[in-house]
């Protein structure tokens, strides 16, 4: 499979946007039928790169090949025609859609004027059969599972022809079983002859499926490597340019008394479907309980109910031994609640603010930030100057607008901000470093645990399990609103836990 | 880091702030003016005479300056009302019928108080009465809306629009009927005179500049104290530009979007209470019609900072006022001017259009002024 048959080369691609050179002087290709990780870092130029060859952006420098021949691409249109495809991070669906009027879209065909249905359906069941997709083009989108309709989109790229597809960090909504599935389906492919580049920051997932491995830092390739020659430390120190620690060092602690206590609780969201089912749990001081779970099974719900943003149907929430059921952010903050919310820039920041108002976005209301009502400027910036620096935030000053610092840094402000406080007896950490780089990935852990070690309790929700695993002394696994287990992280397994996420009936020893 | 090389960046961050808020609406006036000449070429004017004659009647003497000072006055008021909203987060198109109502609330306690209690009563007390009164009804009106979307999610646009319609009418009831002027020779919708006490003094004699103008200016600075000073400021903003994040911050997003519109509405009252006790000593219905809604384009040509609001005002005044005298110098009818103001708006409102003209780059974040209708 390795003759050097390259269907895509792209040779000196320079991208400059203002301010970064998201591209410099890149050059990568792709063969027949492999599978060529894109491995780095959120911000390492991957996506960058993808969209050139996608024709989201042109590149000011450089040269794109397709089967040997030069070629311009303008548009998705362009790229299309010349056989690529791509699977984005979050689908391109309509759910009220069935399969084949989604896989249609955009290149509709009709028979007298009106859509032909049945002759893409019978299309969609061959590709179907032919690569071993399993995808019913009746099924109506909204009602299958997450890693069913990323086959759809997969469907869709090969109905028009593809014979390269891009596949952009395929796996961060698949539970590892369904990721499994997918990395079968990749081998299927491949073996029928399609090119694959699999964009992902995952080093495991790049060992398991790739045939080759390129890594991108800041831009610039920094080396092409086949999975045999190389393992997951040297992986980690390519694409972060130094040694990276890949475990959690995490002493063993004695839990202590409940600070956080769940009974029954039952939330609704905005569309009023009951997501959280009578969930019931605690989390002692000294202790990291894990919520393991793929995304949308209910955590985001449950968090918010827990932290005043949403109200809970039912139920009865005690902090500290203080019943906090329906009460407002403030008044659980104030009973000492630490919230690293799930979604940073909405929730977390007031992006168009400086760090020094951010650094005091739930603390503002009382001296020394305010005094009499009015705001003291002289106190904002001695605490900023002081958490920049306690927590190593990266900025010139703190006057820098928050959303002018990179991902990681936006969490440190947060993490700053909510850890700092003086009464925080419960930290909820809601998918604390989604979208990290690899150091700032291991600054918050080691934040966390050192919360824990200090006595204090932690509720961390994550669809990571890699996380979840290192961090948490418990695991509680949530799967469509229920809490189907919890269990010592000691006495389970990566597999077994992410059976129990995708619905596995759990037996009780 | 040596503090002094921050402290001179910090002047240089804030001098391009400052140039990088005020390039579109600059450009966008000039572009406005250059087109509205080129129209009056077109219908057979001289342009230079007539922006000469324009500026002449706005700026050209103590007289006209001082008219034109009578113009800003209402604007500044009702402009910092729809800043104020814009930077809670809200659309606040109700400065029409709050300033109304400010007006006739006004005008209400200026003649009819003293006759109520039966005794006549010092200015010093029943001018700030009069002014409050106005101030209240405003603001109460306003803050009703402000109340429809805190607990019903109830658009504030569709809403404060609904409430113009009915303080527009209710205006139009009262002026024409219980508050009409009984003056025999009076046929029209007009209330009496106010008393004496409840008049707001000019500042010079012989001119009609008075006071009034004088509180509009601090009102600027107050608006711009509260919002960038004070803890409720620090709220509103918040709220303003990231309601979630307000919500999670443990700020009380449905008490603020209260007190911003009660504000607001306190504002756009002041307009009307101050035209009514400084300048036309009564209500005449009809005398603020399009105030409220010229506001909306001098608080987004004055980018919603209080300053920016001010210097609007002039621009807006400046032209009405200029353009009595234009028309009599060329002939030329004042329907050209809000032609060009409605010119600056859509350019500032559109600015994609000045930034191609003037090849000028996006920087940072658009400020989004409004939300969508989810709210």
């Amino acid at each position: 499979m390795t003759e050097n048959n390259i269907v895509l080369e792209a040779k000196g691609i320079t991208k400059q946007f203002p301010g970064v050179l998201a591209s410099d002087n890149v050059n990568f290709d792709l063969r027949k039928g492999e599978i060529h990780a894109l491995l780095g870092e959120n911000g390492a130029g991957k996506s960058t790169l993808m969209n050139l060859i996608y024709g989201l952006h042109n590149p000011d420098k450089g040269e794109i090949f397709v089967n040997g021949k030069a070629v311009v691409i303008h548009s998705p249109k362009d790229s299309i025609a010349l056989g690529i495809g791509m699977v984005h991070q979050h689908f391109m669906l309509i759910p009220v859609f069935d399969v084949a009027e989604n896989v249609m879209l955009g290149d509709e065909t009709t028979k007298r004027g009106s859509l032909d249905h049945k002759f893409v359906a019978d299309r969609i069941k061959e590709i179907s059969a032919q690569y071993g997709l399993d995808v019913d083009p009746n099924a109506l989108v909204g009602s299958l599972p997450v890693g069913i309709q990323q086959r759809v989109e997969i469907v869709k790229t090969l109905y028009r022809n593809a014979e390269i597809v891009i596949l952009d960090e395929p796996t961060a909504v698949l539970t590892p079983q369904e990721a499994e599935d997918l990395f079968r389906i990749m081998r299927d492919l491949t073996a029928r002859g399609v090119s694959i580049i699999f964009i992902t920051h995952k080093l495991k997932e790049v060992l398991a499926v790739a045939d080759r491995i390129t890594v991108m830092r800041a831009g610039r390739v920094i080396n092409t490597v086949t999975p045999a020659e190389t393992d997951s430390a040297q992986l980690a120190n390519m694409m972060v340019g130094r040694q990276v620690i890949l475990t959690v060092d995490k002493q063993d602690h004695k839990a202590e008394n409940e600070i956080l206590k769940v009974e029954g609780l039952t939330v609704r969201d905005q569309r009023d479907l009951e997501t959280v089912h009578n969930v019931s749990f605690t989390v002692r001081a000294g202790e990291v309980l894990g919520i393991a779970g793929v995304q949308g099974n209910g955590q985001t719900e449950l968090s918010e109910a827990l932290t005043g943003l949403r109200f809970p149907t039912g139920g009865k929430v005690t902090i500290a031994g203080r019943d906090l059921t329906s009460k407002s952010p403030r008044i659980i903050t104030q009973a000492g609640l630490a919230h690293i919310p799930e979604d940073r820039q909405r929730h977390g920041l007031v992006l168009s603010y400086s760090i020094a108002d951010n650094m005091a976005l739930c603390d503002y209301y009382y001296p020394p930030f305010s005094q009499r009502g009015v705001m003291q400027p002289k106190a904002l910036d001695e605490n900023a100057r002081k958490l920049i620096s306690e927590y190593d935030v990266r900025t010139p000053s703190p006057f820098v607008n928050a959303g002018k610092l990179s991902g990681g840094n936006q969490q440190k402000v947060i993490v700053a901000r909510e850890l700092s406080r003086e009464n925080v007896k419960l930290v909820i950490a809601n998918q604390p470093t989604r979208g990290l780089d690899v150091g700032s990935i291991e600054y918050i852990h080691s934040e966390i645990i050192k919360m824990r070690d200090r006595g204090i309790a932690v509720l961390l929700i994550s669809a990571e399990l890699d996380e979840i695993m290192a961090l948490s002394d418990r695991i509680a696994v949530m799967y469509r609103g229920n809490i189907v287990t919890i269990i010592e992280t000691k006495k389970t397994s990566r597999e077994q836990l992410g059976l129990w996420m995708a619905g596995a009936h759990v037996e009780h020893a | 880091m040596q503090p002094e090389k921050q402290e001179k960046s910090l002047v240089r961050q804030v001098l391009q702030a400052i140039l990088d808020a005020t390039l579109v609406p600059f450009l966008a006036i000039f572009t406005a003016v250059l087109i509205g000449g080129l129209i009056i070429k077109i219908v057979g004017g001289d342009p230079f005479v007539a922006y000469k004659a324009l500026l002449q009647g706005a700026f050209g003497s103590k007289k006209a300056l001082s008219e034109t000072a009578i113009w800003a006055t209402p604007y500044i008021f009702a402009g910092l009302a729809v800043a104020l909203a814009f930077r809670g987060g809200l659309f606040n198109i109700g400065a029409e019928g709050q300033l109304a109502f400010g007006a006739v609330f006004s005008a209400l306690i200026g003649y009819a108080l003293p006759g109520w209690l039966g005794f006549d009563l010092p200015f010093y007390i029943h001018l700030p009465l009069t002014i409050l009164a106005g101030a209240l009804a405003g603001g109460t009106w306003a803050a009703i809306v402000g109340a429809l979307k805190a607990y019903t999610g109830g658009h504030e646009v569709i809403n404060t629009i609904m409430m113009n319609y009915i303080a527009l009418n209710m205006t139009s009831f009262l002026v024409g009927g219980i508050m009409k002027d009984k003056n025999p020779l009076n046929v029209i919708s007009r209330t009496p005179l106010i008393a004496e006490s409840a008049r707001i003094a000019p500042i010079f004699d012989g001119l009609r500049i008075h006071w009034g103008f004088v509180l509009a200016l601090v009102m600027a600075f107050a608006v711009w104290w509260l919002l960038n000073k004070t803890t409720l400021g620090f709220e509103i903003r918040t709220v303003g530009l990231n309601p979630d994040a307000a919500k999670y911050a443990g700020i009380n997003v449905k008490r603020i979007i209260i007190i911003t519109m009660l504000f607001s509405g306190i504002l756009a009252g002041l307009a009307g209470s101050v035209e009514v006790t400084g300048l036309n000593y009564r209500h005449e219905l009809g005398f603020s019609s399009g105030y409220g809604y010229d506001a909306i384009a001098i608080a987004l040509l004055g980018k919603s900072h209080p300053l920016g609001v001010v210097l609007a005002s002039f621009l807006f005044a400046a032209m009405r006022n200029g353009a009595t005298r234009m028309q009599f110098m060329t002939q030329l009818p004042v329907d050209l001017i809000s032609m060009i103001q409605a010119l600056i708006l859509l350019f500032v409102a559109a600015d994609a259009i000045v930034r191609y003209i003037y090849r000028i780059k996006v920087k940072g974040e658009r400020v989004v002024l409004t939300r969508g209708w989810g709210g």
